[in-house]
């Protein structure tokens, strides 16, 4: 992933995703493209390095290196492996050129633009790692075609659409054991399959890249750093189902991935791996972007779809499944990004070999966005399985001041706050279910000591409030007063009477919404009565 | 024609295969509540009053927009369900400004009869005042949006039978709110027909004739479903 093998020709690749560009990778890039350009060192400097002065060096801009806390991300891959720094300026590109050409006159740790800039690739939040979807991500120049073509990219595509049948595709994708990423975790073979044996006619496949969780940017990375894995995964989808049109769905907030993603299928297309005659095959596959116009509930399926039709972004009563009846009543394949994204190396290794990855009913690698009162924040992707507690703590190194992690929230609005006492839980479907919390796509929001947890529940129910579409009458009335409660509790404490109140009008949201965002709307605050029940009658001014 | 066969609260019952679930509890002399559910127009299930049981199923279905399937145990009135239906009526009443006293509908409203239905006497949640509007620009009708329910029952009779598509929602939340045109005075909305089906099949006194006043509103919910038999089946008969 990050750390490449040694290389004779060094390369530099700096990180151009979103949080590093916040962070300036732009003038950091565009500075060492300036000093990879002017050359080797100065005519009376020649004593020194000349020969590897000579050799052209090489600046990529690639896709998240992880660790985003740290940005703007630098890996330099030389000889003697990879070495990453993070938090350059742009006035260190200079000294950072020199040292990779060998004509610094300081070693490098003793190099004051640089020292204290060197990040340790040993360190367990690499080391950990588990990379499957994010394989080519922070390697391969997203908005370069041929450079995921030499990763790999489109091999599985091309061998699936020659030798194998959308069925024995299908096979593979139910013996993986791998199940939707988006937050459900449907199993997607089975999902597939029901797609594919509807009776003739026309399909689509849908990718949701509508992520909206607070605190999450898995797919966000997967659309800015690997764009064309994503569409190696949809067009072998698309041919396992018998689909020949496609959206993918992407929120407005995500202009970079948009921009990326547009060129990724243009690039596709010319060199015809979308289009007519796939690869040379008889497989046809039309793919688009549709742009969101920043409803979260967008990212429910029934919704998504209308959004697509160009109606308005409601969920509906299901059944019917959109698998049954989705775009323009046809039958329609909607998997999310990290699921796509996956499917590509279970082709190349096997369903087999995926499913050994993993614990329970969870199989495959996740991938997680780490944020919040954390010492490392970035991307990880880890087995199924694996304790939050290693994610947390081993990897994501604890609370950044020393502390003790108070909790962590996973699952975003729709999903719990999981007590520290409980970090030992694998992360995986059902273990975090049953802690009243889900798996979510994927954002794990690390919550402090200082933070009280009512204020939690109350932040989220207000994003809740927010996002309502307001079609059924317990999310948009119910929520509405869920956060009144909420108030109440934190303004004064909560009473015997209050708490019964929060409840009662939890469950009925939970049981009578509409769509899956209603239902899971109380989640936030049934959490953390759950875990942290003392806090509500704690409260300030709570005189009872 | 084929034929299935379920059980409502202990009740059997025949009905034909690709009814819906309130159908047959109608069929086996039973009722649920609904509001935005109306017979002629696309079920919505957006209200949540008509949720029912389902033996062995996880979640509580709405039985005006699920198909009812061959051997289905259904219940339709437990202790859980009356506390969910009387805590969504009110929800409903909270969220707007319900006055019946000078309300136009008073006695021919459909949220005050779930009201009773459900023994709502009063509300435990807090009333939220919200500032609405009165559009009273169109020659024959007014739209009080103090009263309205969102059901969509106006968008959909106006879509699905008068086929003029005037009516649509904006906003999301608690701020949705129905909107005439392109969100311009009903008045000025070209589209209209002022043919008053919306008027007619409104369940609450939201949308009323300009000459009706207090307790005045005679609506007409069954035209949707007579118009749409008439087309449908050329029964043209009431």
């Amino acid at each position: 992933m990050v750390a490449l093998p040694a290389r004779e020709r060094p390369q530099l690749r700096c990180c151009g995703a979103s949080g590093c560009r916040h962070a300036g990778a732009g003038p950091l890039l565009a500075a060492l493209r300036a000093a990879a350009a002017a050359g080797g060192p100065a005519a009376d400097d020649m004593s020194a390095g000349a020969s590897a002065a000579l050799q052209p060096l090489e600046v990529r801009s690639v896709g998240c290196l992880r660790l985003c806390g740290e940005g703007p991300l630098l890996a330099w891959d030389g000889p003697e492996g990879t070495r990453l720094f993070g938090g350059l300026a742009p006035a260190a590109a200079a000294a950072l050129v020199d040292q990779v050409r060998g004509v610094a006159s300081l070693p490098l740790a003793a190099d004051p633009a640089l020292a204290g800039h060197q990040l340790d690739l040993e360190q367990p939040f690499f080391r950990l790692q588990r990379p499957l979807v994010l394989e080519g991500c922070g390697i391969v120049d997203p908005e370069c075609i041929e450079a995921a073509l030499a990763h790999g990219s489109y091999a599985q595509l091309r061998r699936v659409l020659h030798e194998l049948s959308p069925e024995a595709v299908r096979e593979q994708v139910r013996r993986s054991g791998l199940r939707g990423r988006g937050g459900g975790g449907y199993p997607t073979g089975l999902k597939w399959d029901t797609v594919a044996l509807q009776p003739p006619g026309r399909r689509y496949v849908v990718c949701n890249a509508d992520e909206g969780d607070p605190g999450a940017f898995m797919d966000r990375s997967v659309l800015e750093g690997d764009p064309h894995r994503l569409l190696e995964g949809m067009a072998i989808a698309a041919y396992a189902v018998g689909a020949d049109h496609g959206y993918l769905y992407v929120r407005a907030e995500y202009p970079l991935a948009i921009e990326r993603l547009r060129l990724a299928l243009q690039q596709a297309r010319q060199q015809g791996l979308l289009g007519q005659g796939i690869a040379g095959s008889s497989f046809n596959l039309d793919l688009e972007v549709r742009v969101g116009a920043g409803a979260y509930v967008c990212g429910e399926e029934t919704a998504l779809l209308h959004s697509i039709q160009g109606q308005r972004g409601t969920p509906r009563t299901r059944p019917p499944y959109p698998a049954q009846a989705g775009l323009w009543g046809a039958p329609t394949l909607i998997n999310n990004v990290e699921t796509f994204a996956a499917v590509p190396v279970i082709l190349r290794e096997g369903g087999d070999w995926y499913a050994a990855i993993g614990s329970g009913n969870s199989r495959g690698t996740k991938v997680f966005s780490l944020s919040g009162a954390i010492r490392h924040t970035g991307l990880v992707e880890v087995p199924m399985g694996t304790s939050l507690r290693t994610v947390v703590e081993t990897m994501g190194g604890g609370d950044p001041d020393g502390g003790a992690v108070k909790a962590v929230q996973t699952g975003g609005p729709s999903g719990g706050c999981i007590p520290a006492a409980l970090l030992d839980t694998p992360v995986d479907f059902e273990s975090l279910l049953a802690l009243g919390s889900m798996m979510g796509s994927g954002g794990m929001v690390v919550i402090g000591q200082g933070t009280a947890m009512p204020e939690v529940a109350r932040h989220f129910m207000a994003f809740s409030v927010n996002e309502s579409c307001g079609k059924c009458v317990p999310c948009r009335a119910g929520t509405v007063q869920l956060l009144a409660l909420l108030d109440r509790c934190l303004e004064r404490g909560a009473t015997a009477a209050d708490l019964e109140a929060l409840e009662a009008l939890c469950a009925m949201v939970k049981a009578t919404s509409l769509c899956g965002l209603g239902q899971a709307a109380p989640n936030p605050v049934l959490s953390t009565l759950r875990h942290f029940r003392q806090e509500y009658s704690a409260a300030p001014g709570a005189g009872r | 024609m084929s034929v299935i066969t379920l059980q409502v609260d202990g009740r059997d019952v025949a009905v034909p295969a690709g009814s819906t679930l309130l159908q047959a509890i109608r069929a086996a002399g039973l009722s649920v509540p609904t509001l935005c559910h109306l017979d002629g127009l696309d079920p919505v299930g957006a209200c949540r009053l008509c949720l029912v049981e389902v033996e062995g199923g996880q979640r509580l279905l709405p039985a005006c927009a699920s198909e009812a399937s061959e051997g289905q145990v259904i219940r339709t009135d437990t202790a859980q369900l009356q506390g969910y239906r009387r805590m969504a009526v009110e929800l409903f009443f909270a969220e707007g400004n319900h006055v019946c006293a000078f309300c136009v509908a008073n006695g021919q409203c459909e949220l005050q009869d779930v009201a009773v239905a459900v023994g709502m006497d009063h509300s435990r949640f807090p009333y939220q005042y919200p500032q609405r509007s009165v559009d009273a620009s169109h020659r024959h009708f007014s739209l009080d949006h103090n009263r309205c329910i969102l059901c969509t029952r106006c968008v959909r009779v106006c879509d699905q039978i008068e086929g003029a598509h005037v009516w649509d929602v904006a906003e999301r939340g608690s701020d949705c709110r129905i909107v005439a045109g392109l969100d311009q005075p009903w008045g000025e909305v070209e589209a209209c027909t002022s043919c008053g089906k919306c008027v007619d099949v409104c369940p609450t006194g939201a949308l009323y004739a300009n000459e009706d006043t207090t307790a005045e509103k005679h609506p007409h919910p069954e035209r949707a479903h007579q118009l749409r038999r008439a087309r449908e089946h050329q029964q043209w008969l009431r």
